[in-house]
C-alpha cells in the first residue's frame, strides 16, 4: 500500500518535473520571439512617419508643377546646395528658389498685419506663396487648414528603400531629417573588416603555438591569461584605446584627430582575438593523434604536417571561430563608440572618424525622444544589426555541421 | 640534401615566425593588464571605495556604482540561473533529436549571439515602456538576465555532456527513474563544472554596458538605491561617463583608472576563484 | 517454466537490422553466456530484457520478449519496476560518485526505501553476496572511487543484488579487469548462479566455457546455435560455431 503511494507520487514528480524544464526549455524561444516583435514593430513604425517633421508641410504656389520630393531634395534644397527649380525637372517662370520658413514672415510683412493672436497668418502665408510662384515654404500644418488655395505637396511616409540607400545620416536635421543607412553601415564593415585583418593572423599565430608548439608549461601562463581577457569588459577596453591607441595613431599618422576607424578596428581586434584563439586552438587540439603521427611517420616535419594535415583538418573549426569573431566585431558597442570619433559620414579611408550601427544606438537613442521618428530608426538600425548577426550564426551554425559530418 | 635542408629551413623560420607574433600578442594582452592594474592601483583608497562622487565625479567615490553593479548583477543572476540550468538539463537529459529540439537549440545559440546593444533596444521597449518599470534596477536586472541566460544554458549543457552516459545507465538500471538519475547522480557530478562555468558568467555579466545605458543607469546619482524600482549608477557606465562626457575629462582620469581597475579586479577576482573551485573539486574527487 | 523467453525478436536502429527471429529460452537458475565476433547484436539483444535500448532514439522491436511470464514491452509494463526486477552490471566499473555504502543503497532509496535498519542490512547482505564485505567493511563510508577496479566491478555487482533482482544480465563484466579481478568475479558468478539467473555477454571463450551452463552465438544479427556449452565449445552441430570457437575468424 505504502509502496503504491510512492509510486504514484513519483510518476507524478516526474510529470510535474518534466513539464518544468519543457517551460524552461522554451524560454530561449519565447525571447527570441519576443525580441524580432517588440524590434520590428517599433522599427516599423518609422515607415509610418512623413518624410518632413511632425505637425508641418511643404507647401509651393498652387501653379507649379512640382509632384514630389525626395528627403535628401528637401535638405539640399533648405541648405541652399539646389537653387533652381530646373534641377528638380520643373518650369517655373522664375527659376530661383526662394525658402520660406516660418519666421521669414517679418520680411514680408509687418507684425501689425499678422495680428496680435496671430490670426491673420494662415491668410498671409497663402497671400505670399501665390505672390511668388518660385518660393518653397515650410509652415506648421494648422495654418493651412481652411482656405488654403497654395500646393501643399504631398510627400507620403519615408520609404524603406530611400532609408536603406539614403547617404546620409541625420536625424535631427529640420525640415526633413536624414535617415540615411550607408554610411552606418560601411562604418561598420569598415572597421570590422579591419578588425579581422588584424586579429586573423595573430589569433592563428597564436593558437597554432599554444596548440601544437608551446611548452605545457607555457600553455599553462597563456591559457588562462587568454581566459581572463576574454572575460574583460569592453568598456574598459574602450577606455584603454582612448587613452592609450587613439593618442598613438594621432602621433604616428599626424592627424588632427586620433578617434578613427582604425583606432576602433585595433580595439576590435584585440578584443576578438580571445575568441579566435580559443576556438581555433580547440579545434587544432581536436585532429587526431594518430593522423598527426602517421605525417610525421611519413618523414614530413612538425611544420608540414601542421600545414598539409592539422590546419586542413580542422579547417572548418577555424573558419567557424573567425566568423564568431567577426559576429562579435559587428555587435560591439562600447569599445566601438569611444574610440571611432562618430562621425556619421561615407568614410574613405580609415584614418577617418566611423560610425558603427552598435555605436549610433548607444549613443543616440538617449537624446531621441520616446515614439519619434529617430527612435524608430534606431530600433531599425536594431534590426538590421539583429539580422546581420542571425545570418552570421547560421553561416557558423552551417560550417560546424558540416564538420561534424567530418568527423563522422 | 638540397630539399631536406630547405625543409627543416622552412620549419625553423615559420616557428619563429608563430613564435614572434605569439609573444607580441601576449605581451600585448599582458601591457593592457598592466597599464589598468598599474595606474589603477593608485586610485584606488578606502574613501575611493566607499564615497560617494563629488564635484561633477571628479573626487570622491564611486560607491553608488559598486552597489548598483552589485543590485543588477544579482537581480540578472536571480533571473538567468535557475531557467538557465533547468534548461540546460532538458536540453542534454530530455530533450530527443527532433525538430522541435532543434529548433530550440538554434533559438539559444542565435540568442547567444545577439549584440547586447539589441537587448538594450529590446529591454527598452519592452520592460523600461511596455512593462512601465521605467530605468529602475528591474528593468536593467532583466535584460542582463537576458544576456545570461544562453551563456548558463550553454555552460550547464557543456558540463552535462562531460558525464559519462554510463552512470546514467547504471542507476536507470538500478530501477531509478530519470528524475532520480538527473537529481541524484548526474547534477551531482556535474557540479563543480556547472558552478565555475556560472561564476565567469557573473563575471561578464557585471562589466555590460550597452543592456542597462537606457534600462538602468544613472549618469550621476549620489545616494544608494532603497528598491527595485529606482535608478541606479552602474560602474561599466559610469567608467564610460567620465572617459568620454564627464564634466571635466582631465580631472577625473584618476576616478577612470580607480574605476577600471575595479572592473578588472572583479573579472580577475572571479576567475582566480572558478580556478581555485575547479582545483578543490577535483582534489576532492581524487582523495575520497 | 523458463525465467526469460524471446519470440521471433527482430530489432532495427533506424534502417539497421540489428536482431533477425531470435527465440530463445533462458532457465532458471543458470548461466547463459552470449558469444560472437563484435556487432553481432549480443549486447543488443542482452540490453532487450532491461528495455535498456529504449534509451536509443530511433530503435524498433518487433517480437515478444516475456520475463516470468509477462511481456515487458507491454503498454502497462512500469520501466523502473522491469528494472529493478532485472540487475545489470556493465562492461566498465560505473559506481556513482558516493560513498561506497550509498552507492549499494542507492537502488533501494530510489525505489523508495526509507527504513534504514533495513537498507544497512541489505548493504551488507549484498557486499557479502558479492565477496566484496572482507575487504570493504572497514571504509563504509570511503569514495567508491577509492577501491581497485576489480573491487568497483563487484561493488557494481552488489548494487544490483541490492535491489532483490531475479535476473542479473553482465555486458562484458570483465572486459576492463586484470587476470586476477576477472577470476574473482567469475567465482563470484558461479556463486550466484543458485540464486539468480544469470545472462552474460563476453567476447572471452574461455570465459565462457568456464562459468556458463548454456550458450548463444550469435553472427550478423542472428542466433547461430544455442545449446549447452560443453557441445557449443566441444561438438558444436554449425560449421560457424566451429569456427568461431576455434579462433578461425572473429
Amino acid at each position: 500500500m505504502n509502496r503504491k503511494m510512492f509510486r504514484g507520487k513519483k510518476y507524478f514528480i516526474e510529470a510535474l518535473w518534466e513539464g518544468l524544464l519543457k517551460i524552461s526549455g522554451s524560454v530561449t524561444s519565447i525571447i527570441i520571439i519576443l525580441i524580432i516583435l517588440f524590434l520590428f514593430s517599433e522599427g516599423m513604425g518609422l515607415f509610418k512617419n512623413n518624410i518632413v517633421e511632425d505637425g508641418y508641410v511643404v507647401a509651393v504656389n498652387s501653379k507649379n508643377k512640382i509632384e514630389n520630393l525626395s528627403p535628401q531634395q528637401i535638405k539640399d534644397i533648405f541648405d541652399s546646395k539646389i537653387v533652381s527649380w530646373k534641377e528638380l525637372g520643373v518650369d517655373v517662370s522664375e527659376d530661383e528658389i526662394i525658402i520660406f520658413r516660418l519666421d521669414d514672415v517679418t520680411n514680408y510683412v509687418s507684425e501689425e498685419e499678422i495680428g496680435e493672436n496671430l490670426e491673420n497668418l494662415p491668410k498671409i502665408l497663402n497671400q505670399i506663396l501665390e505672390d511668388n510662384p518660385n518660393m518653397i515654404a515650410f509652415i506648421p500644418e494648422s495654418y493651412t487648414k481652411s482656405n488654403f488655395s497654395s500646393k501643399i505637396l504631398d510627400l507620403g511616409n519615408i520609404k524603406i528603400s530611400d532609408f536603406l540607400s539614403g547617404k546620409e545620416w541625420f536625424p535631427t536635421a529640420s525640415p526633413a531629417p536624414q535617415f540615411g543607412v550607408v554610411p552606418i553601415v560601411l562604418g561598420t564593415l569598415w572597421v570590422s573588416l579591419g578588425a579581422i585583418l588584424i586579429a586573423l593572423p595573430f589569433g592563428l599565430a597564436v593558437s597554432i603555438y599554444s596548440a601544437e608548439l608551446a611548452s605545457n608549461r607555457l600553455h599553462k601562463i597563456i591559457k588562462p591569461i587568454i581566459e581572463l581577457l576574454a572575460g574583460i569588459p569592453s568598456v574598459v577596453y574602450g577606455f584603454f584605446g582612448l587613452i592609450v591607441i587613439v593618442p598613438l595613431i594621432q602621433k604616428v599618422f599626424n592627424l588632427d584627430v586620433g578617434e578613427t576607424g582604425l583606432a576602433g578596428s585595433i580595439v576590435l581586434a584585440i578584443m576578438a582575438l580571445p575568441t579566435i584563439i580559443t576556438i581555433a586552438e580547440d579545434a587544432l587540439r581536436s585532429t587526431p593523434r594518430a593522423m598527426k603521427e602517421a605525417s610525421l611517420a611519413l618523414g614530413a616535419n612538425k611544420w608540414q604536417t601542421i600545414v598539409k594535415v592539422t590546419i586542413p583538418y580542422s579547417i572548418s573549426g577555424i573558419t567557424a571561430g573567425v566568423v564568431l569573431g567577426i559576429g562579435r566585431a559587428i555587435g560591439e558597442t562600447m569599445a566601438v563608440l569611444m574610440v571611432t570619433g562618430n562621425a556619421a559620414v561615407i568614410p574613405h579611408t580609415l584614418l577617418e572618424p566611423v560610425r558603427t550601427i552598435p555605436a549610433t544606438i548607444a549613443a543616440e537613442l538617449g537624446e531621441a525622444p520616446k515614439g519619434g521618428a529617430h527612435y524608430e530608426a534606431l530600433f531599425v538600425l536594431g534590426c538590421i544589426l539583429f539580422i546581420i548577426t542571425l545570418i552570421i550564426n547560421l553561416v557558423v551554425e552551417y560550417i560546424s555541421s558540416k564538420n561534424k559530418n567530418k568527423v563522422a | 640534401m638540397e630539399y631536406r635542408k630547405r625543409k627543416s629551413l622552412n620549419q625553423s623560420s615559420a616557428f619563429w615566425l608563430l613564435k614572434i607574433m605569439s609573444f607580441i600578442v601576449v605581451g600585448i594582452l599582458f601591457c593592457i593588464l598592466g597599464f589598468i592594474i598599474i595606474n589603477g592601483f593608485q586610485a584606488i583608497s578606502w574613501d575611493f571605495l566607499t564615497k560617494m562622487p563629488e564635484d561633477g565625479m571628479t573626487k570622491g567615490g564611486i560607491l553608488p556604482a559598486i552597489i548598483g553593479t552589485l543590485c543588477l548583477t544579482a537581480g540578472s543572476m536571480i533571473f538567468a540561473f535557475p531557467i538557465g540550468v533547468l534548461s540546460g538539463i532538458y536540453l542534454n537529459e530530455y530533450a530527443g533529436k527532433g525538430w522541435v529540439v532543434k529548433l530550440i537549440r538554434t533559438m539559444t545559440n542565435n540568442l547567444g549571439s545577439i549584440p547586447s546593444i539589441v537587448f538594450g533596444l529590446f529591454g527598452m521597449s519592452l520592460f523600461v515602456n511596455t512593462l512601465g518599470f521605467g530605468d529602475s534596477i528591474i528593468a536593467g536586472s532583466l535584460t542582463l538576465g537576458l544576456l545570461a541566460l544562453p551563456v548558463v544554458i550553454r555552460t550547464t549543457e557543456e558540463a552535462l555532456k562531460q558525464i559519462d552516459v554510463s552512470y546514467r545507465h547504471g542507476s536507470l538500471a538500478l530501477g531509478a527513474t530519470k528524475l532520480q538519475t538527473t537529481v541524484k547522480v548526474v547534477l551531482p557530478m556535474a557540479f563543480p563544472n556547472i558552478i565555475t562555468g556560472l561564476i565567469l558568467s557573473i563575471g561578464r555579466v557585471s562589466g555590460e554596458t550597452a543592456p542597462i545605458m537606457f534600462t538602468a543607469v544613472a549618469y550621476f546619482l549620489p545616494m544608494l538605491p532603497s528598491s527595485i524600482f529606482d535608478q541606479v549608477m552602474a560602474l561599466p557606465y559610469h567608467l564610460y561617463v567620465i572617459s568620454t562626457s564627464g564634466t571635466d575629462i582631465e580631472a577625473s582620469r584618476t576616478m577612470a583608472y580607480g574605476t577600471a581597475f575595479v572592473l578588472v579586479a572583479i573579472v580577475l577576482i572571479l576567475n582566480l576563484f572558478a580556478n581555485a573551485l575547479r582545483r578543490y573539486f577535483s582534489n576532492k574527487v581524487k582523495t575520497n | 517454466m523458463y525465467n526469460i523467453e524471446t519470440k521471433d525478436v527482430n530489432f532495427y536502429y533506424g534502417d539497421f537490422h540489428a536482431l533477425k527471429n531470435i527465440t530463445m529460452s533462458i532457465e532458471p537458475n543458470s548461466v547463459t553466456a552470449f558469444i560472437g565476433p563484435s556487432g553481432c547484436g549480443k549486447s543488443t539483444f542482452l540490453r532487450l530484457f532491461n528495455r535498456m535500448n529504449d534509451l536509443i532514439p530511433d530503435t524498433k522491436l518487433e517480437g515478444k520478449v516475456l520475463i516470468g511470464g509477462k511481456d515487458i514491452y507491454k503498454k502497462d509494463i512500469l520501466v523502473d519496476q522491469l528494472r529493478k526486477q532485472v540487475g545489470m552490471v556493465f562492461q566498465k566499473p560505473n559506481p556513482f560518485p558516493k560513498s561506497i555504502f550509498e552507492n549499494v543503497a542507492y537502488g533501494l532509496r530510489v525505489n523508495g526505501e526509507k527504513n534504514n535498519k533495513l537498507i544497512e542490512e541489505r548493504v551488507v547482505e549484498s557486499l557479502k553476496g558479492a565477496a566484496l564485505w572482507e575487504e570493504v567493511k572497514d571504509k563504509l563510508k570511503k569514495s567508491a572511487f577509492e577501491l581497485s577496479g576489480g573491487q568497483q566491478q563487484r561493488l557494481c555487482i552488489a548494487r544490483a543484488l541490492a535491489i532483490e533482482p531475479t535476473v542479473i544480465l553482465m555486458d562484458e563484466p570483465a572486459s576492463a579487469l586484470d587476470p586476477i579481478s576477472t577470476l574473482k568475479i567469475e567465482e563470484l558468478i558461479f556463486e550466484l548462479k543458485k540464486d539468480y539467473t544469470i545472462v552474460i555477454v563476453t567476447h572471452n571463450m574461455q570465459q565462457a566455457a568456464r562459468v556458463s551452463d548454456m550458450t548463444a552465438f550469435f553472427y550478423l544479427g542472428e542466433l547461430i546455435e544455442y545449446d549447452n556449452t560443453s557441445k557449443i565449445f566441444t561438438n558444436p552441430s554449425k560449421e560457424a560455431t566451429q569456427n568461431y570457437v576455434t579462433g578461425r575468424f572473429g
